[in-house]
Formats: structure tokens, C-alpha cells, sequence
């Protein structure tokens, strides 16, 4: 099985690196607690918030109690209405597919629409291997995959570059970028629109993914904001949707719950740019659902851990997250990072590397991400219980403690800058063994004299 | 896939969210969330949507899709669509709650193209096209139909989280709705 790793190594020692760059860290602090703010203000205007969590999480439980037959129910809906189902059991199943029926429309590029399962999957340079060249069309996406990158969170792809890099990199690789570009993020955007709007029409095959599959009438559902969703969705003559089978509702009427909760979530506006959705072959074209297990039954047949697969991947436990905003999503090795990664990325690949064996102790179990949660998955629950199933004494001393440490260093941070700087040369540079990763920096972190939930309590939640 | 759920338990859905949100000043709510997109929003009694269209569309070069009946500035063919400064179109509904539009590819509406490729897009919505919230909408709705909903211009916030609008989608989105 062929699997993206973001980066080499293990979370304690990939979130040390990220800590010692202030650039990133300012970037995500920004990021994340403006789209907090958003959120929290559009969750706040919604009476029945808790009745729609409620009903998003019920939903969510009851597909999956039920997955084999929504999923044929699916799949004899999209055959009806024209489309063509195909199943994957692992990625390398998936990209074999699509690579296929790539070959057969003849074509050697496409475009893309961002779609967190085929970055699971490592499409792209699947593809690639094969001759085929994936142009991915979401601003974000294009950042990273110019800039020879990787994605480092959900929403925001591009979080961990600001507007000076993401010009350089336009101006080295874009082609046609044009010379006077300034770093304006609307002249960096259009330089993006110019640069893509050929591409879409000269393009006869678009992969996507999809946030929603609606069981019972065959239709398949993607929010964005940019339009390169629906270009991608609209233009093609053919299109090959990779969806994880966990993306299933049941009725068309769940969306009524689900185009509530996700927007707020996400981007926390009330309702994102753009929706769509189509059943089956629409307007002519020709279209391909292939379905993606990818270790997700072996999610499923865990009590605790298949509440990871209500996952709607709104990024909102990303964004309250203490360990993500010091760590980045680049330390989390996977294409799905923070609080829903330390979960689901060592179900999806098992707990065999070391990596993957300290993901489940990249968190203080604070309980934020819970509560932002919009289908209630308790990450706090599932992140003990693999805990308990990794007996893996390195992961543990280093990566529990080392959540513990980056936040205190974080608290020192602000003191210590404000300190003369020859303080720091009375104390040592680093932690010996394990820890030593984590002391990598300027400043050896005092033990904290509060509870981590007590400094959340005063700094964050005041 | 059966075995890895065995045992596991029936589970209730609780539908007690709102169904529909009351309220008496629908269009007015409407066209308030849907300035907060920063889209154009005009309120006008129906006698007034054709004196409207004309004046907003002067000198434009428009797509009219072709149950549409609407007199602009200047009309082009649909093939026309990639030099075509706008579109205009009716609605399959709008709501209130989240100042959205949908779309349905209905005779006042065309193809899902004729909406996503020119930088312009003009929408006529009748005040009694209006639902409250997303609950009657998606009742409204007919999921055979190819849909698109739209909440505002087309927007980015990837850059530094900087919302700029227009990106490849309608960097203008102006709405009549007619009462
Ligand atoms: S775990 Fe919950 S909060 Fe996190 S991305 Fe998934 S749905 Fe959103």
C-alpha cells in the first residue's frame, strides 16, 4: 500500500523543527484563531446548534451501522441515473482505476479539484509514474504543488506560506505570471484565475472528491468557495469522483443537517461560496464514481475508533488545537493533520512505524477539539485508547511529554522575548535523550505551575 | 464490512432542529445576508424588475438563457459565452437565513456553465422563491436536477486568510428580488 508521509521522522521530532520557525508559527496562530473567531460568531447565531450536532452525529452512526447496504444503495442509484461505480479496497486499487479510465478518454492531463482522499492515496504522483499530469486548480493546491510542497491543513493547504513566498514561488514556476507581480493577495489570485481558465476549458477529464454522497438518490455533493470546484465538475466531458466510503448519508433530507453544520465549521461563514450537486452523468457527461475503503472497515470494527469515520473534515479541531498551532501540520506525517490525524491516520495505516505510533500522543487531551466538533467526535476517547494500544514506551516519554513541553516553551516564548538575551545563555540548550528534540530550541521551557487545562482555561478561553 | 459493525447498536436520528425559523421580514432578512457576501442586492416590486434589468445591463453584453425573458443591454447567444461580459437568470430558491441562491439548470437558467464562465452574473429571485432556512430548501429542491447554490461572489481566503473576491467563479453577483 502507497501512502503519502508528509515527512520523514516522528511528531515529537517534526513539531521540534516547526516550533523553531516563528514565521509558521505566526502564520497558523493567525490563521487559526481568525477562522476561531468566525466560527464561533456563525456557530453562536444558530439557536438549534446542539439539535443539529445532535442530528449530524445520529446520522453519521447510523450510515455507518449500516454502510453495506447504503453503499449498494448508492451504487444502483448512480448506475441508474447513467454514472459508473467502481470499488477500491486500498489505494493502490484506487489509483489503478483512475489511471485506467484516464487511459481510455485517451487524455495525458487533467484537473483537479482539492480532494483529501486522493492525497490519501498519493494520485497525483501515481499519475505522474504513469505519464499523466494532475494540475491541481484550488489556489491553495497550486501554492503547494508549485512550490514542491505539502498540504499542512485541511482548509488551508497553504497555511505555512505567506504572501512574499507564495509570490516567489508563482513568479519561479507559475510560466505565466506576470513580471510586475506584487504580493497583493487579489493580484496573487489573479494571476491564478489567468493562469488556470485556459487549462479548464482546454481540459476533457477532472478528478474530484466529494463532501457528501447521498445514498438513496445516487447524488454526490462538493462545497468550495473558489469555482474551481464547479469548473472542474461542469466542463469536462468526463469526470472520476474518489470518494471514501465513510462520505455516505443516507437520505437527500440529511443534507438539510449536514449544509448546516459543515460551512459554519469550516470556513465559520454561513454558508460557503459554492455548492454542488449532481446524480449520476450530468449535462452529457460521462462519469465515474470509484468508492475507497482504504483501511476504513478495519476503522469500522474498532468500538472506539470508528467514530473517527463521522469525520466531515471541517478542520474546526485543527483550529482550537494548542499542539497544532505550535506544531504545524506538517508534523503530523499525513495528509489529514491535528486533532482528527492523531486519530485517524494511525487507524487508516495501523500503529506499525513511529510516526504513526506517537500520533496518538500528540495532544494534552484538553478536550478542545471535542467540543468544537460538529458531529461530536470525542478525539480525547479515541486518542487513550490507541494510546493503550500502542505500548510503545519511545512514543509515549517523547510524545506525551513533548505536547506538554512545546506549549510551555510557547508561554515562555512571549516572557522570554521580552527578557535580555544573554538570560538565555545561564541555561542549557538542550534536554538530554529523548526530550532533546524538543528542547532544540532557544529556550529551555520551565516547568508549568498550572495545569494544562488551567493555562488553557486563563489564556485562551478568558 | 457487516462483521466489523456486528453488535453494534440501532441508532435513533433526533430531527428537533428548526424546520423553518418564523419571521415576517423574509425578503427584507434575505437581502441582508446576502449583502453581507458584499454581492449587489436590489429590492424592487415586480412592475420595476424589467426597468432594472435594462439599466444594470446597459451597454453589457449578456447571456439570456433561453426561458429567460429579459430585456438587457445588449443580448448574445449562448455560444457566445466566453466573450460574454455577464448572465442573467432566474432561481429554483433562495434562503433567507444564509443569503443564498440555488440553482436548478431550469429553463430561466440554463446550462451550469452559462453561470460559472462569464464575470458577471445577474439574478432575478421572486420574493416568494424565498424559504426561511436550509430545511425548506433542501425540500424544495429536486435532487435529479443538477443544483448549484451560491452565497455570494466567488472568493479565496488562501493567501494570509485575506478574503479576496473572485477567483474563477462570477467576480460580481448582483440580485433583483422582485416583490
Ligand atoms: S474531527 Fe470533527 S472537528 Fe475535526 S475535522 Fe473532523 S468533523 Fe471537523
Amino acid at each position: 500500500m502507497s501512502v503519502f508521509i508528509g515527512m520523514p521522522g516522528d511528531f515529537p521530532a517534526n513539531s521540534a523543527k516547526a516550533v523553531q520557525d516563528s514565521q509558521l508559527r505566526f502564520n497558523l496562530r493567525k490563521a487559526t484563531h481568525t477562522i476561531r473567531g468566525k466560527r464561533a460568531s456563525v456557530v453562536g447565531e444558530l439557536p438549534d446548534w446542539a439539535q443539529l450536532r445532535a442530528a449530524g452525529k445520529a446520522i453519521k452512526d447510523h450510515t455507518l451501522r449500516h454502510l453495506d447496504r447504503y453503499l449498494v444503495q448508492m451504487e444502483e442509484a448512480v448506475e441508474k441515473a447513467g454514472g459508473r461505480v467502481h470499488w477500491a479496497r486500498d489505494a493502490d486499487e484506487a489509483n489503478r482505476i483512475v489511471t485506467d479510465l484516464v487511459k481510455q478518454t485517451g487524455e495525458s492531463e487533467v484537473v483537479k479539484v482539492k480532494s483529501m482522499a486522493t492525497q490519501e492515496i498519493g494520485l497525483n504522483e501515481h499519475l505522474a509514474a504513469q505519464g499523466i499530469t494532475a494540475y491541481e486548480t484550488d489556489l491553495a493546491e497550486l501554492i503547494v504543488q508549485l512550490g514542491d510542497d505539502f498540504p499542512s491543513h485541511i482548509l488551508v493547504p497553504a497555511i505555512h506560506r505567506n504572501r512574499s513566498e507564495i509570490r516567489e514561488i508563482f513568479l519561479a514556476k507559475m510560466g505565466d505570471a506576470p513580471a510586475d507581480l506584487t504580493d497583493e493577495p487579489a493580484a496573487l489570485a489573479e494571476a491564478a484565475r489567468l493562469h488556470l481558465r485556459e487549462r479548464f476549458l482546454r481540459s476533457k477529464v477532472a478528478i474530484s472528491g466529494a463532501n457528501f454522497m447521498i445514498a438513496e438518490t445516487g447524488t454526490c455533493v462538493v462545497l468550495e468557495s473558489e469555482g474551481n470546484g464547479r469548473m472542474c465538475l461542469t466542463l469536462p466531458e468526463t469526470l472520476i469522483s474518489v470518494v471514501g466510503i465513510e462520505k455516505l448519508l443516507p437520505t437527500w433530507r440529511d443534507l438539510e443537517v449536514f449544509l448546516q453544520l459543515l460551512p459554519r465549521s469550516s470556513t465559520g461563514e454561513r454558508m460557503n461560496p459554492y455548492t454542488s450537486t449532481w446524480t449520476g452523468a450530468t449535462e452529457g457527461q460521462t462519469f465515474h464514481l470509484v468508492l475507497l475503503d482504504n483501511g476504513r472497515t478495519n476503522v469500522l470494527a474498532d468500538e472506539v475508533g470508528r467514530q473517527a469515520l463521522r469525520c466531515i473534515r471541517c478542520s474546526a479541531c485543527l483550529n482550537v488545537c494548542p499542539v497544532y498551532e505550535r506544531a504545524g501540520g506538517h508534523a503530523y506525517g499525513s495528509v489529514y493533520p491535528g486533532p482528527i490525524g492523531a486519530i485517524l491516520t494511525p487507524q487508516l495505516r495501523g500503529l506499525g512505524s513511529d510516526l504513526d505510533a506517537s500520533l496518538p500522543y500528540a495532544s494534552t487531551l484538553c478536550g478542545a477539539c471535542f467540543e468544537a466538533c460538529p458531529v461530536a467526535i470525542d478525539i480525547p476517547e479515541v486518542l487513550v485508547d490507541l494510546r493503550a494500544k500502542v505500548a510503545h514506551p519511545r512514543a509515549e516519554r517523547a510524545g506525551m511529554r513533548a505536547a506538554g513541553w512545546v506549549l510551555a516553551k510557547e508561554v515562555r516564548l512571549a516572557k522570554a522575548q521580552r527578557l535580555a538575551s544573554r538570560f538565555r545563555k545561564l541555561v542549557p540548550k538542550r534536554l538530554p535523550g529523548p526530550l532533546s528534540a524538543w528542547t532544540d530550541t532557544r529556550d529551555l521551557p520551565e516547568i508549568p505551575k498550572e495545569s494544562f487545562r488551567e493555562w488553557w482555561a486563563r489564556n485562551e478561553r478568558a | 464490512m457487516r462483521k466489523a459493525v456486528e453488535g453494534a447498536a440501532e441508532v435513533e436520528i433526533p430531527r428537533d432542529y428548526r424546520m423553518t425559523i418564523p419571521r415576517d421580514d423574509l425578503v427584507a432578512h434575505f437581502a441582508e445576508r446576502v449583502d453581507d457576501y458584499r454581492a449587489i442586492v436590489h429590492v424592487v416590486p415586480a412592475a420595476e424588475v424589467p426597468g432594472l434589468v435594462a439599466e444594470v445591463t446597459e451597454g453589457k453584453r449578456m447571456i439570456v438563457p433561453g426561458g429567460a425573458a429579459f430585456a438587457v443591454g445588449q443580448a448574445v447567444p449562448e455560444d457566445e459565452l466566453l466573450t460574454a461580459d455577464g448572465v442573467v437568470t432566474g432561481c429554483a430558491v433562495a434562503i433567507a437565513e444564509t443569503g443564498t441562491i440555488v440553482l436548478d439548470a431550469g429553463p430561466d437558467q440554463g446550462r451550469r456553465a452559462l453561470t460559472l464562465v462569464p464575470d458577471y452574473h445577474l439574478c432575478v429571485v421572486r420574493a416568494d422563491q424565498i424559504v426561511s432556512g436550509v430545511p425548506e430548501a433542501v425540500a424544495r429542491l429536486d435532487p435529479a436536477r443538477p443544483l448549484t447554490w451560491i452565497s455570494g461572489p466567488s472568493a479565496t481566503s488562501d493567501i494570509e486568510l485575506n478574503r479576496v473576491e473572485g477567483v474563477h467563479g462570477p467576480r460580481t453577483l448582483e440580485v433583483i428580488v422582485s416583490t
